[in-house]
């Protein structure tokens, strides 16, 4: 059967209609997560910020629990009616849902009717990711030649990373070009809008694709299942297959694939503060540089067999997470800097003093200092102060309270307040009691970091080692699940492990890490250990070794298009 | 090595109820946690930031169970199935 397709126009154009959507879908369901904290502004209530974010977050999870659910609906679709319906159909639910995110007005214009439809579209979004996967996969899969299903189905496994490179380079470039205030404003809208113009171009280029060839010949024969969920999880000859690829494989790769995309980047920018286009540019180059990679692990899961390089993948990043993040937070921290702060080069770049609206003897000052460091970094400080009045606030006296801050600044440092209630004692007749205290000033410092160029390739090189282990784990994983199920329940079968490994056990890292690290905080240590949120993916994967490496084989099934499991993995 | 397959088979089938366990365990705990805070919330302001703060505690442990217990009896199923020799090669 694999010979009259073994064409490499037909196959070259099979991986482009597949890879083209495929890629499309994650860059839809990636900017939704890079936009997390803009859009918990724009569809929650102002004054709610850690309620906002973690409603976003919820939907961000919702997005990842409802894809096991897409799998099942489209798997069970794609193995009834085909697979070029079912990826087509699937594309179009997350164009539009995508699309449609871009014009739903805010919460201040509708109200609460802005996050529940956030949270419908975004259902939509997940449902749709869960069956175009296991489709396209399987696909390409049904398309490849024997002895090369890794090597071809590798450029699918691209398009994971493929669509958050390009779901940051459109962010990126919208902001760039509208400008922070806009892009915060309304600018944050257009990622969403040309998601359209994507689809349209990639559901053309699917209209034009046959059929996979060995569902034809299944369809041909009568041979397709009548219940693919039934057949898929309702026999132990299959369910155990599905139990252990998740187990074995896919509950440790989506782990490893998570931590290394987008653990990584969030870690940067909200452990150790490094500024929002930083944080993304170093995981841009990083990816830029890992992705040859998906094809050369896929390369050569063909010659040596999936499972070592999965497990070698696995095992990398156990050893070397916990070293590689606190390589993160030493080079990105101000201690370490301290011996190559420039002095003179610390300025204070602006002050401004703003009235408390519900409180007139307090008014806040709010201050930016930018720390230069001889390695070319550049932190950038916002220090918020709380003066208090004995008086109402009045414009003099806060004009009286800020020329006393400014004096007490020179170090650009911290302010101090013995400084500033000196300062203040001197201003004759307008009383200014300023009875904040040091602590308060730290409690509001906000930091952004620019590293120096010799920091920030040494970062980019670090996530490229994460992205690299990605590329072990997640290369050869297509060609592993479409080898072990047999063609007529494939699509359900292969597709329900896939997103509950990737979709649960990987989509969560981030989440269930911060919730980790908020456990560790204390009184007497409030920000936690922030290398504790790498248990959970250290964990998990460690699991995923042990078993992968009892129970799975190296065997490579060369013919996919047996109508029974063979158990080849087993 | 399909001893080994077989008892850890076990391992896994116990892992699975432990984990539901745990879960539920710490689900709990976080929330009498959160209703101390609650309860022992000197102002207004407070107690709203208190009761927001176990709202989100409810949430997150909610997800966590409602998404990792069937995965665990999957686990369960998992173990099962090794420890009777479903998994042995010959």
């Amino acid at each position: 059967m694999t010979q009259e397709i073994d064409k490499p126009s037909t196959i070259w154009k099979v991986i482009g209609a597949s890879s083209v959507g495929t890629l499309i879908e994650w860059y839809d369901f990636y900017i939704f997560g890079s936009l997390a904290t803009i859009l918990s502004k724009q569809f929650f209530p102002e004054d709610q910020g850690t309620a906002a974010l973690l409603s976003t977050l919820a939907i961000f999870a919702a997005g990842f629990i409802v894809r096991p659910f897409g799998a099942l609906v489209f798997g069970r679709l794609g193995d009834l009616l085909g697979r070029k319906f079912t990826f087509l159909l699937t594309l179009v639910l997350m164009g539009g849902s995508t699309f449609a995110i871009g014009l739903v007005p805010g919460y201040k214009t509708i109200g609460i009717a802005a996050p529940l439809i956030i949270l419908a579209l975004r259902l939509v979004q997940g449902l749709a990711l869960g069956g175009e996967y296991g489709g396209a996969a399987t696909y390409v899969a049904e398309h490849s030649p024997v002895k090369r299903r890794g090597f071809f189905t590798s450029w699918i496994q691209t398009t994971a990373t493929l669509g958050l490179f390009l779901s940051l380079g459109v962010i990126l470039f919208t902001r760039n070009t509208l400008g922070v205030d806009d892009f915060n404003s309304w600018g944050w809208r257009v990622p969403f809008w040309v998601s359209i113009l994507l689809v349209v171009v990639s559901i053309y280029i699917r209209l034009k694709m046959q059929e996979s060839p060995l569902f034809s010949k299944i369809k041909k024969e009568g041979k397709i299942s009548k219940n693919p969920l039934k057949e898929s999880f309702g026999h132990k000859t299959n369910l155990k297959m599905v139990l252990l690829a998740l187990f074995g494989a896919v509950m440790g790769q989506g782990v490893v694939w998570y931590t290394g995309q987008f653990y990584a980047q969030s870690f940067i920018e909200n452990t150790c503060k490094v500024d929002f286009e930083q944080s993304r540019t170093i995981l841009l180059w990083a990816i830029v540089a890992g992705t040859p990679f998906f094809i050369l692990f896929g390369s050569l899961s063909d010659k040596y067999g999936r499972k070592w390089i999965m497990m070698a993948g696995m095992l990398l990043g156990i050893l070397s997470y916990r070293p590689i993040y606190q390589s993160f937070l030493n080079d990105t921290s101000a201690a370490g800097h301290s011996a190559l702060l420039q002095a003179d080069k610390t300025v204070l770049k602006s002050q401004l003093i703003s009235f408390d609206t519900k409180d007139a003897k307090k008014a806040y000052l709010v201050s930016k200092v930018d720390s230069v460091y001889s390695d070319g970094s550049v932190f950038k400080y916002t220090l918020t102060d709380t003066l208090y009045f004995t008086e109402a606030a009045s414009e003099k006296r806060a004009e009286a309270a800020v020329l006393a801050y400014q004096s007490a600044s020179d170090s650009a440092a911290p302010i101090a307040y013995a400084a500033v209630k000196a300062a203040a004692g001197t201003t004759g007749k307008d009383t200014i009691s300023v009875v904040t205290s040091h602590a308060s000033v730290k409690a509001a410092v906000g930091v952004e970091k620019s590293m120096g160029s010799s920091i920030f390739w040494k970062m980019v090189l670090l996530v490229f080692v994460q992205i690299v282990y990605v590329t072990m784990v997640y290369g050869p994983i297509a060609a592993f699940l479409v080898e072990l199920f047999p063609t007529r329940i494939r699509y359900t079968s292969m597709s329900l492990p896939y997103h509950i490994g990737n979709g649960v056990f990987g989509g969560l890292v981030p989440f269930l890490s911060t919730l980790i690290i908020e456990y560790t905080k204390t009184p007497e240590n409030p920000a936690g250990s922030p290398l504790a949120g790498l248990w959970y993916p250290i964990g998990i994967a460690a699991v995923c070794l042990v078993i992968g490496i009892l129970y799975l084989s190296n065997k490579i099934d060369e013919d996919v298009s047996d109508d029974e499991n063979e158990f080849v993995h087993a | 090595m399909n001893q080994i397959r077989r008892i850890l088979g076990i391992v896994w089938a116990i892992l699975g109820p432990l984990a539901i366990y745990l879960m539920f365990n710490q689900a709990v705990s976080k929330v009498v946690a959160a209703n101390s805070k609650i309860a022992a919330a000197v102002d207004e302001a407070a107690k709203v930031t208190a009761e927001a703060a176990k709202l989100n505690i409810q949430m997150q442990w909610g997800i966590i169970i409602l998404i990792f217990v069937p995965i665990a009896f999957g686990l369960m199923i998992f173990g099962y199935y090794s420890f009777r020799g479903e998994y042995d090669r010959t």
